[in-house]
């Protein structure tokens, strides 16, 4: 399943180009929006990035199913064999490190336009990073799924993941404030331990419920 | 049954009126304001509760498959919600004259607001799905993730906490209030448990009957 998307998404590209440009997009609507003050945007900025990262999850997630619906592929995905919690992993990994690959690029664009040096803080923040995005895959590749095939789908989608996602991003931004800020890990140690725990619950649950989500 | 549990709950509610404003004295600092507290507290324990009606019930709805349990998450969802409604509106009207200001993004506030939008959002998808089946389904996953949620949406929003009174009644060391406020207190929980009782059963009954005629 990781390797059928991943394929498909590298020969397309589709979702990572748009993504990708999209994530400079957003910087210069940040940019517009605030102003040019730089001690200002410095404070802003963990929110700013976890904007960026949520926005382009949003949208990068919620197309989790999209090739299964329009190629009317939804059958055979019922009908592989295994659990179907195989699938969850495996849709649950393809957007993780799509996502992954689009949080580095926003990084690297963050890292250009507003003058961060990343070098010596890329551990501590690429931990944060990503038990952050494995919290909002989680939640998001669920959704995905359960949107899919709804009406307002582009609608209830964000309506529904936004308020779930909300511990996560409580926590990812603080940590990443204090990662950037130079504190060490062990300052914010408790808001690690929130998003391991968040991540735990959402993916067992996504794995405990996804078969019934699939089934139509 | 279910009219005499409205009745009971309108006795309740007579009581707690008495209590609150009759029995309950005035408090000193805040004056009359604070009896507000019997209708706030009360509520949010009543919304917290049919949370974790609606929570259990969407557990069963996916073990059984049975349309009742659905709708008991449905009526207990939706009442849940009204009642965190109640509670943000009192609060707020509370604390215009107390904290001089209708709504801050104090902890206890933001976490409950975070509940009540994801709530809300389970609503939203309820009316969303046309077919029953699959409307329950989804309903009963994202009740389950919701109600999951809640520890963890107060847990990160506790650590930036700043101005809102500790929890009155569970924390350690147990309840500091006076009995007769604990008392008018616990009158009220009552009274607004079996009204939202009243509630979840009346609109389960609707539910039934709106999938009755559609079938």
């Amino acid at each position: 399943m990781v390797w059928k998307d991943l394929l498909v998404e590298r020969r397309s590209k589709e979702t990572l180009n748009a993504l990708a440009f999209f994530s400079l997009l957003l910087l210069f609507v940040f940019q517009f929006a605030l102003g040019p003050d730089r001690e200002r945007l410095a404070g802003v900025l963990p929110g700013l990035l976890w904007l960026g990262f949520v926005l382009a999850g949003l949208l990068g997630l919620g197309r989790t199913f999209v090739a299964e619906r329009e190629n009317d592929c939804w059958e055979g995905l019922l009908l592989a064999p295994g659990d179907k919690s195989a699938i969850y992993v495996g849709k649950l990994a393809g957007n993780l490190l799509l996502m992954l690959a689009v949080e580095a690029m926003l990084l690297v664009l963050f890292a250009v336009f507003f003058n961060l040096d990343l070098a010596g803080v890329l551990p501590a923040l690429g931990l944060v990073v990503v038990l952050g995005t494995l919290g909002l895959a989680a939640v998001g590749t669920l959704f995905a799924a359960m949107t899919a095939n709804l009406r307002a789908r582009e609608l209830l989608f964000p309506v529904l993941l936004l308020p779930v996602q909300v511990p996560v991003l409580l926590a990812t931004v603080k940590a990443t404030e204090a990662v950037l800020a130079g504190e060490p890990l062990g300052a914010v140690a408790h808001w690690l331990q929130l998003l391991a725990a968040a991540d735990a619950v959402y993916v067992t649950a996504g794995l405990l419920t996804f078969d019934f989500v699939l089934e139509g | 049954m279910i009219r005499a549990l409205g009745w009971l709950a309108a006795l309740g509610l007579a009581a707690g009126l008495v209590m609150g404003f009759g029995v309950a004295p005035r408090e000193l600092t805040q004056g009359n304001v604070q009896r507000i507290m019997y209708v706030h507290v009360p509520s949010v324990w009543v919304a917290y509760l049919a949370f974790a009606v609606a929570f259990v019930a969407s557990i069963a709805y996916l073990g059984r498959r049975a349309a009742p349990a659905d709708r008991l998450a449905h009526a207990a969802a939706e009442v849940g919600t009204l009642f965190l409604g109640i509670t943000i509106a009192t609060g707020s009207i509370w604390g215009k004259p107390t904290w001089g200001t209708w709504w801050t993004w104090d902890a206890r506030l933001t976490s409950v607001s975070v509940v009540f939008v994801m709530y809300v959002g389970y609503l939203l998808l309820r009316g969303m799905v046309d077919d029953p089946e699959r409307g329950a389904r989804f309903a009963a996953v994202l009740g389950i993730i919701a109600a999951l949620n809640i520890p963890l949406v107060h847990f990160s929003v506790y650590w930036w906490r700043t101005l809102h009174q500790p929890p009155s009644l569970m924390k350690p060391g147990g309840a500091t209030m006076p009995p007769v406020i604990l008392a008018a207190l616990l009158v009220n929980f009552a009274a607004l448990a079996l009204v939202g009782a009243y509630f979840v059963a009346r609109r389960a009954r609707l539910l039934r009957r709106e999938a009755e005629l559609l079938a």
